[in-house]
C-alpha cells in the first residue's frame, strides 16, 4: 500500500474541494486516501496491461458530433428557476458574500 | 500581499532602455448564436434576470448538455480565418472551480484538445507588418453575472452578499490565445491594440459576433512580462483583465511595462497574478493570485461526445471565409486611391472598416476618411469611447455626407448634425429637420439678406463695384451671420457679385 499523504497535501485537496477539516480529520484522511489511490492504481494497471490498440475512452458510447440546431427552446420560467434557490432577491439567486477575490 | 505597488512607475520610454516587453493576448469572443453553447436557451442581450435559463445552464441534477452546431461551425470558421489547423477530433473538458458565477461548479471548456491551433494573423502598425502567432482557439461557455450588494457600488469588497443572474451563463465563447509576442518595445502597445482591433474586424466580417468591447462581447486579457534587454529569460507575468476598449489595450500594456520596470529596478519580484484595469486613470490593481492549471482538475467532459469535423465540412467552411485582412487592406487602398500615409492613419485610428462601410453606403472615400479621422476621432478622444463604439453608424455618416453633397447642409452645419445624431436625436434627416439646420437655398430669402448687407456696408459695396472682388468676404460674412451659418457661402458670393456687377 502507498504511504500516507502528508497533512499539507490533504489540506490542499480539502481547500480545492472547499471543505473544512480538523487536524484529526486531516490525519485520518491522510492515512485513508492512499487506499483509494491504490484502488485507482488497480484500474490503471488494467489500462497498462491492455493491448496498445485499446484507446482510453471518455464517453461510454463511441460516437462523435452529436449536435443540436441553433434554435431556441423554452427553458424555465423565472419563478421555476428561482424555486430551488435557498434565497433570492431582485429576481436573482442570492449567495453568501464571496471572500478574497474580486469579480 | 505585495510590496510591488509601492515601487515607482518608470516612464514607458525609459523602461524600454533597460527591458523588453513580452506579451500574450487572450481574447474571448461571445458568439452571436441564437441559443447557448449546450442548451436551447435564448441569448438576448439585456433580458430580464434569470429568464433565459434551463436545467442545463443552471447545473441542475440530471440535466444533459448538447452541443450547438452553429457554435462549432463558428469556431471552425474563426480558426480558419486565423490560419489555424482544425482538429480532426477533439473533446470538451471540465474546468473545475468554485465560484457562484458558474452554477455547475465547473466551466465546460476545452483543455489540451482545442478545436483550432497553430495559426497566425498579420497586423499592420505604422506601415509595418507584424505576424501574431495564434497558439489556439477553443470553445467554452460564458459565466453568469454577479451583482455585489452592500458594499460600494457593485464592487465585491465590503459586500454583504451577491446576486446572480444566469442569463449569460452558457453563452458560447471562443477563446483565442496568442503565442508570446515580441516586437520592438516601443511598438508593443500599438501592436496589441491593432491585433485586438483586427480580431474585432474579422469577427464582424465572419458574421459570428457583434464583437463589441463596450458590451463585453469581445474581451481582452493582456499578459505581460519584461526581460532585461538582450536576455532570453522570460520574466514573471501579470494578466490584466477588464480591458474594455482598444484604447485600453494600448494603455494597459504601457502601464504594466512601467509598473514591472519599477518593481524590477527595485530588485523585487513581480507577483504572478490577475490584475484589473481601471478605465478612469489607466492603472491596474491586483486581483487574485493565479491558481496553477492543475488546480482546475481538468478532465474530459463525459456528458458530451467528441467533436470530429469532417475534412469535407472544414473545406466547405473554408469557402465561406471573408477576404484575409492583409489582402483587404491592399485592395481597399487601391480602390480608394489612398496614399500610404492616408492608409496608415486610417488603420492606426481603427477606422478601416468604418470607412469601408461608410464608402459602401455611398460616401466618397476621402470624405469618409475626413469625418472618421477628424470630427469623430476628436469626439472619441474626448470621451474615451472607441470610434467603433460611438453611437453613430457608418450609414449615418454617409447620410450626413450625402446631405452635404446635395448642398442641403455645409460642413459647419454637418458638425451640428453629428452632435444631434451622437446625442440620439435620430437619423441625419431627422436631426436636420428638428434642429432646423438646412441651408437656405431659397434665393429670395438669400437675396433679401444680401440686399440688407449691401445697404449696411456701402463702402464695401463700392469697392466691389470698383472690381476689388476680395472685399466680398466681408459681405459674405455679414450674410452668413444673418443666416446663422445656414447658407451656402458659394451661392451667397454669386448673388453679391451679380447684384454689384
Amino acid at each position: 500500500m502507498s504511504s500516507p499523504l502528508s497533512r499539507e497535501d490533504v489540506a490542499h485537496l480539502a481547500s480545492l474541494a472547499r471543505i473544512s477539516l480538523s487536524d484529526a480529520e486531516l490525519d485520518r484522511l491522510g492515512a485513508e486516501l492512499p487506499a483509494i489511490l491504490d484502488h485507482v492504481a488497480a484500474v490503471q494497471g488494467v489500462v497498462e496491461s491492455a493491448s496498445a490498440d485499446v484507446a482510453p475512452m471518455s464517453h461510454p458510447v463511441p460516437i462523435t458530433n452529436v449536435f443540436r440546431a441553433d434554435e431556441p427552446s423554452p427553458g424555465l420560467s423565472r419563478d421555476e428557476a428561482l424555486a430551488g434557490a435557498p434565497a433570492s432577491e431582485e429576481d436573482r439567486f442570492l449567495v453568501p458574500k464571496i471572500l478574497g477575490e474580486e469579480a | 500581499m505585495t510590496t510591488a505597488a509601492k515601487t515607482p512607475l518608470v516612464p514607458f520610454d525609459e523602461a524600454l532602455t533597460r527591458y523588453e516587453p513580452v506579451m500574450g493576448l487572450e481574447v474571448h469572443v461571445e458568439l452571436g448564436t441564437n441559443t447557448k453553447m449546450f442548451c436551447g436557451c435564448a441569448t438576448e442581450f439585456g433580458a430580464e434576470p434569470n429568464t433565459q435559463v434551463c436545467p442545463v445552464c443552471l447545473g441542475l441534477p440530471g440535466a444533459l448538455p448538447v452541443v450547438n452546431a452553429k457554435a462549432v461551425e463558428s469556431a471552425i470558421r474563426i480558426g480558419l480565418a486565423l490560419n489555424c489547423e482544425i482538429a480532426e477530433w477533439c473533446r470538451f473538458a471540465r474546468k473545475n472551480y468554485f465560484y457562484p458565477d458558474q452554477p455547475k461548479n465547473f466551466q465546460t471548456s476545452q483543455y489540451d484538445e482545442p478545436i483550432a491551433f497553430d495559426g497566425y494573423t498579420d497586423v499592420e502598425v505604422d506601415g509595418e507588418v507584424y505576424r501574431i502567432e495564434i497558439e489556439r482557439a477553443h470553445m467554452e461557455e460564458d459565466t453568469g453575472k454577479s451583482l455585489h450588494v452592500g458594499g460600494a457600488t457593485g464592487r465585491i469588497h465590503g459586500a454583504d452578499h451577491s446576486l446572480l443572474d444566469y442569463n449569460r451563463a452558457g453563452i458560447p465563447l471562443i477563446e483565442i490565445v496568442t503565442r508570446t509576442i515580441e516586437v520592438p518595445g516601443g511598438k508593443a502597445p500599438l501592436v496589441a491594440r491593432a491585433y485586438v482591433n483586427q480580431l474585432r474586424d474579422l469577427m464582424v466580417a465572419l458574421g459570428v459576433s457583434d464583437a463589441r468591447m463596450d458590451q463585453g462581447s469581445l474581451r481582452a486579457d493582456v499578459n505581460l512580462s519584461l526581460k532585461p534587454v538582450g536576455s532570453s529569460t522570460l520574466g514573471t507575468r501579470s494578466e490584466t483583465k477588464n480591458v474594455n476598449s482598444f484604447r485600453s489595450v494600448e494603455r494597459a500594456v504601457r502601464y504594466e511595462v512601467g509598473r514591472h520596470a519599477g518593481i524590477l529596478d527595485a530588485g523585487q519580484n513581480v507577483v504572478q497574478e490577475t490584475r484589473h484595469f481601471h478605465e478612469s486613470d489607466g492603472t491596474t490593481s491586483p486581483g487574485r493570485e493565479k491558481s496553477d492549471a492543475e488546480d482546475y482538475r481538468y478532465f474530459p467532459e463525459p456528458d458530451l461526445a467528441p467533436v470530429a469535423p469532417s475534412r469535407a465540412w472544414v473545406d466547405e467552411l473554408r469557402g465561406t471565409l471573408p477576404e484575409p485582412p492583409s489582402e483587404r487592406r491592399k485592395r481597399l487602398q487601391a480602390e480608394w486611391d489612398f496614399s500610404d500615409l492616408d492608409m496608415r492613419d486610417t488603420i492606426g485610428a481603427g477606422a478601416l472598416e468604418l470607412v469601408a462601410t461608410t464608402v459602401a453606403a455611398g460616401a466618397a472615400p476621402q470624405a469618409a476618411r475626413k469625418w472618421w479621422l477628424g470630427e469623430l476621432a476628436r469626439r472619441s478622444n474626448d470621451t474615451g469611447v472607441d470610434l467603433a463604439d460611438l453611437p453613430i453608424t457608418p450609414e449615418q455618416v454617409a447620410g450626413i455626407q450625402a446631405l452635404i453633397d446635395a448642398g442641403r447642409i455645409n460642413d459647419k452645419l454637418a458638425r451640428d448634425v453629428f452632435d444631434g445624431v451622437l446625442a440620439g436625436e435620430g437619423s441625419p434627416e431627422e436631426v436636420v429637420a428638428v434642429r432646423g439646420l438646412e441651408v437656405v437655398s431659397d434665393d429670395g430669402a438669400l437675396g433679401d439678406a444680401v440686399d440688407r448687407a449691401i445697404e449696411a456696408n456701402p463702402d464695401v459695396a463700392d469697392k466691389i463695384r470698383d472690381g476689388k472682388l476680395q472685399a466680398a468676404g466681408a459681405l459674405i460674412g455679414a450674410v452668413m451671420k444673418e443666416m446663422r451659418g445656414q447658407a451656402d457661402a458659394g451661392r451667397v458670393r454669386e448673388l453679391i457679385l451679380e447684384k454689384l456687377s
